[in-house]
């Protein structure tokens, strides 16, 4: 249980307009800043708990991740983003969006920091069916000086670039930074090649699919006869009807709609069949390039952090802003997402994350080789203008 | 008379307020049934929920039992709260796999759990846990001896389908209508879904395969399947057609069969009711529909008609792994199975008893065990199946006990049955005096025969209790039962005439 071990650092509304956020209960509607350019958002919907690390409020905070909720706004917060193997961390006391996907993740201003907050909340727990009993290795062991002092570090390590992830729809910024990162990992020694996923673009519409109608079924539970909103009502249905549509937020009635229509009889086959399909395909298509590679690399988002407000008119931009992260989900395999360089944007540019995916339960690696990376990254400093200041001194 | 009235009923245009009258009135189909019951064949399928009787609830570990102060033994999990999550009791398992084998049914090595969704107050998540296109057994049948009262026979129903799934609360509706409560207690409990083929022609098939299925969960140990604490239920499935015609007719589900004898009850009722309809050309009136049986005036009512299909949205349960048996399991649990009702029933049917004792026999494990160990002490059949029918049946029934409660032991048993045989003692003095009435007159006529020993208890010679109860015994010869025999004559000493 992963709140068992800490107290849960800024989760929720993220001001990414509410795309991953129930917002039951009457959710408040302040929105939460980037502290890199507070005209723009931190990402989300964990991006209340990226913000709160970027602007150094906490050493480390967690997030929940069920389609990039850790991954996307680490990258616009330009903090460190951990999103473990599912089954790696409980999700008891995590309010369920889409089950088989939610996963409860880390932030931390470094990799070895978000490291240890994942040794920290790993393991199986006996209230959660789906948590591993996979061994949990010592998370820590590999953040020391030592293995920085050779000058290939990293030699052997076989990275495989996803061609599309660099493809059309992605800011030229930044595809040249997650190159300029590529770079950086060969002279680490890195034998980096670029690998195709063709089922890459079939996940988003997947996941969308899938997330919707798990969460659905996950939101009825709010129906307002035992808790939160109940609206006053003189019959059963009633009661149902006007404590739900009171209580949940549009975006939250959007993904409601389209779950039950993707569940319903003569769409199901249709929808969520099709759906599950495509996941098997996607979960083989990552099998594959992992048995070639050690690690598999792309951005974390599109474009760095985009402006409050931006795509609030614009449901389809911003789902598709999930691109990079969603097809992870769906294999649930585990990555990584450490800040690589800027582009432009801000005051001092906006920072850029580069997402690193291992295979199953091999968090290790991803630890290991994001540490690395990370520390011997010398041109960058990852701390937002707004509080350098204070950092520096 | 009342055949008269029915043949006016039958001759009456079908609107009329009279045929309703007549409808309406159980008594009245009696006597049309003869006449027009043979041109129809109903057909009845039955679907039954056993609770099973598990420790704790299958998802969550509160405990349950009936009759509980609501919402006592309910935990964040049963109650839906966000952030809980169900993690299978593997109790639940294995108590399907017993009754899935049981039933002849075809398991599934590798089954899921799928939601079943729907809005309704008693159930919290706004959806059920149960199991959709992959059941965890299919594919059986079960074996039934119709009591011999009803003429008797063999029958085999089919069973298309047995899943698993979580019971839902119970919602308490008050006097004046304008308000429920919702009592979590029930949400969560394991069920055991039974779905028959549509097999059964007659209510006293109906009532006798819901009989067999209750024996066996309680063979079994899974249930106690008592039907008036909601335990076992039947949702019973009726309809009717011309003999000779392929084609279902329309069915009505009928609930509230609270008995197996409601269950015949409530079918026959459905049958001549249907069966009137069809005569009369009226058949168009039947329904799909759920009625209701209504014990007080013996028919069952409209309860709702169905209005095109429910979509529950079934979908794999996201937060539960597949459930995957291994051969070796099953094997084991296959191994672990008692021997059922049908076996035993063929068994002592070999062994020369008659069908009706092989009914009464069986009906309880318990009693039939105790059959079995008597006999494997050396007991002759049939003796031993007098004792236990005749004199021991009456005793546990006087004294309100079960066979497991009497001190008495098989071993026992055996033996007087051999004495007895042996000639040793006479089949009459092996039988206790257990009557009060009986045991109080032999006091009564030994006291007043004693009147100086009477006096010198009373006057503190308590031991001469034991001179008494002496007397008494011999004028028993025997047979008055010790524990009876002394509480009454202390009361008799120690009362102050």
């Amino acid at each position: 249980m992963a709140t068992g071990f800490l107290v849960l650092s800024g989760q929720g509304n993220g001001g990414r307009n509410g795309t991953d956020d129930p917002r039951f209960l009457g959710a408040k509607e302040n929105v939460t800043a980037n502290p890199w350019d507070v005209s723009r958002v931190p990402g989300g919907s964990s991006g209340g708990s990226a913000a709160a690390v970027s602007a150094r409020q906490c050493m480390v905070s967690l997030g929940s991740d069920t389609g990039g909720s850790v991954r996307q706004p680490a990258s616009f917060c330009g903090v460190v983003g951990l999103k473990p193997t599912y089954g790696r961390v409980s999700r008891f006391g995590l309010m369920a969006y889409a089950s088989s996907l939610d996963v409860i993740g880390c932030f931390g201003s470094s990799v070895a920091d978000a490291g240890i907050l994942l040794h920290a909340i790993s393991g199986h727990d006996r209230f959660d069916a789906t948590s591993s009993k996979q061994e949990v290795p010592d998370f820590t062991s590999h953040f020391t000086s030592t293995s920085l002092s050779e000058s290939k570090p990293l030699k052997g390590l076989r990275v495989g670039l996803i061609r599309e992830t660099l493809e059309d729809g992605v800011d030229t910024g930044v595809a040249s930074t997650i190159r300029g990162a590529s770079s950086h990992l060969e002279e680490l020694g890195c034998s980096v090649s670029e690998v195709s996923l063709p089922s890459f673009s079939l996940g988003l519409p997947a996941y969308y699919i899938l997330a919707s109608s798990e969460s659905s079924s996950n939101l009825s539970r709010y129906d307002g006869v035992r808790y939160g909103n109940q609206a006053p009502a003189d019959a059963l249905n009633a009661l149902y009807g006007d404590s739900r549509a009171k209580g949940f937020g549009h975006e939250v009635k959007m993904r409601i709609l389209m779950g039950t229509y993707a569940l319903s009889a003569g769409y199901y086959d249709a929808y969520y069949k099709r759906a599950q399909q495509v996941r098997t395909i996607v979960r083989k298509s990552f099998k594959a390039a992992l048995d070639e590679h050690d690690i598999l690399i792309s951005p974390a988002a599109p474009s760095a952090a985009y402006k409050i407000g931006e795509k609030k008119n614009d449901p389809l931009a911003m789902y598709a802003g999930d691109i990079m992260t969603v097809n992870v989900n769906l294999a649930g395999l585990p990555a990584l997402v450490v800040p690589c360089g800027f582009v432009e944007g801000g005051s001092a540019g906006l920072p850029v994350g580069l997402q690193m995916i291992g295979a199953a339960f091999d968090e290790e690696k991803l630890l290991k080789v994001g540490h690395i990376f990370e520390q011997t990254l010398k041109d960058y400093r990852f701390v937002p203008p707004l509080i350098a200041d204070d950092v520096a001194s | 008379m009342k055949s008269t009235q029915s043949q006016t009923a039958t001759q009456e245009k079908p609107a009329s307020p009279e045929v309703k009258n007549t409808l309406s009135h159980p008594a009245n189909f009696k006597t049309i049934d003869e006449k027009i019951l043979k041109d129809y064949e109903a057909v009845i399928g039955i679907e039954t929920h056993v609770q099973l009787s598990t420790l704790t609830k299958a998802f969550c570990s509160c405990a349950y039992s009936y009759g509980t102060p609501p919402n006592t033994t309910v935990c964040p999990v049963c109650m839906g709260l966000p952030g809980a999550l169900p993690v299978l009791n593997s109790k639940v398992i294995e108590f399907a796999l017993k009754l899935g084998l049981a039933l002849n049914c075809k398991l599934s090595l590798n089954s899921k759990f799928d939601r079943k969704q729907y809005f309704y107050p008693d159930l919290p998540k706004g959806y059920q846990i149960s199991q959709f296109d992959v059941p965890i057994a299919s594919g059986g049948y079960i074996d039934v001896d119709l009591p011999v009262e009803f003429g008797g026979g063999h029958r085999r129903f089919g069973i298309t389908r047995v899943h698993m799934e979580e019971d839902a609360g119970k919602l308490m509706h008050s006097e004046s209508g304008s308000f429920s409560e919702v009592d979590l207690n029930r949400a969560g409990v394991p069920l055991l879904e039974i779905v028959s083929e549509p097999d059964m022609r007659t209510g006293i098939e109906a009532a006798e395969y819901g009989a067999e299925l209750q024996r066996l969960v309680r063979y079994l140990g899974v249930s106690n399947g008592n039907m008036q604490e909601g335990s076992l239920r039947c949702d019973v499935n009726v309809s009717i057609r011309p003999i000779g015609q392929s084609k279902f007719g329309t069915k009505v589900e009928i609930k509230n069969v609270n008995s197996f004898s409601a269950v015949s009850r409530a079918i026959d009722f459905e049958i001549s009711r249907q069966a009137l309809l069809y005569s009369q050309g009226r058949e168009d009136e039947i329904v799909q529909e759920t009625r209701q049986w209504e014990e007080g005036v013996q028919k069952t009512v409209t309860m709702r008609k169905k209005e095109g299909l429910a979509d529950y949205r079934y979908f794999p349960e996201p937060d539960l792994p597949g459930v995957t048996l291994t051969q070796e399991y099953v094997d084991n649990v296959c191994s672990s199975l008692p021997e059922l009702p049908e076996t035993k029933r063929r068994r002592y049917e070999n062994m020369g008893l008659s069908m009706q004792d092989v009914l009464f026999l069986t009906n309880d494990i318990d009693v039939a065990e105790f059959l079995d160990a008597t006999i494997a002490n050396g007991a002759e059949v049939k003796l031993a199946a007098n004792w236990i029918m005749g004199d021991i049946a009456a005793y546990l029934k006087n004294e309100k006990l079960t066979i497991r409660e009497v001190k008495l032991t098989p071993q026992e048993l055996s033996e007087l049955i051999g004495s007895i045989k042996g000639g040793t003692i006479s089949g009459k003095i092996g039988k206790q005096i257990a009557d009060p009435a009986e045991i109080e007159k032999m006091i009564d006529k030994v006291l007043s025969e004693n009147p100086k020993q009477l006096e010198q208890y009373r006057s503190g010679k308590t031991k001469l209790q034991g001179f008494f109860a002496g007397q008494i015994m011999k004028l028993s010869k025997g047979k008055a039962n010790p524990g009876l025999l002394n509480k009454i004559l202390l009361e008799k000493l120690n009362a102050k005439s």
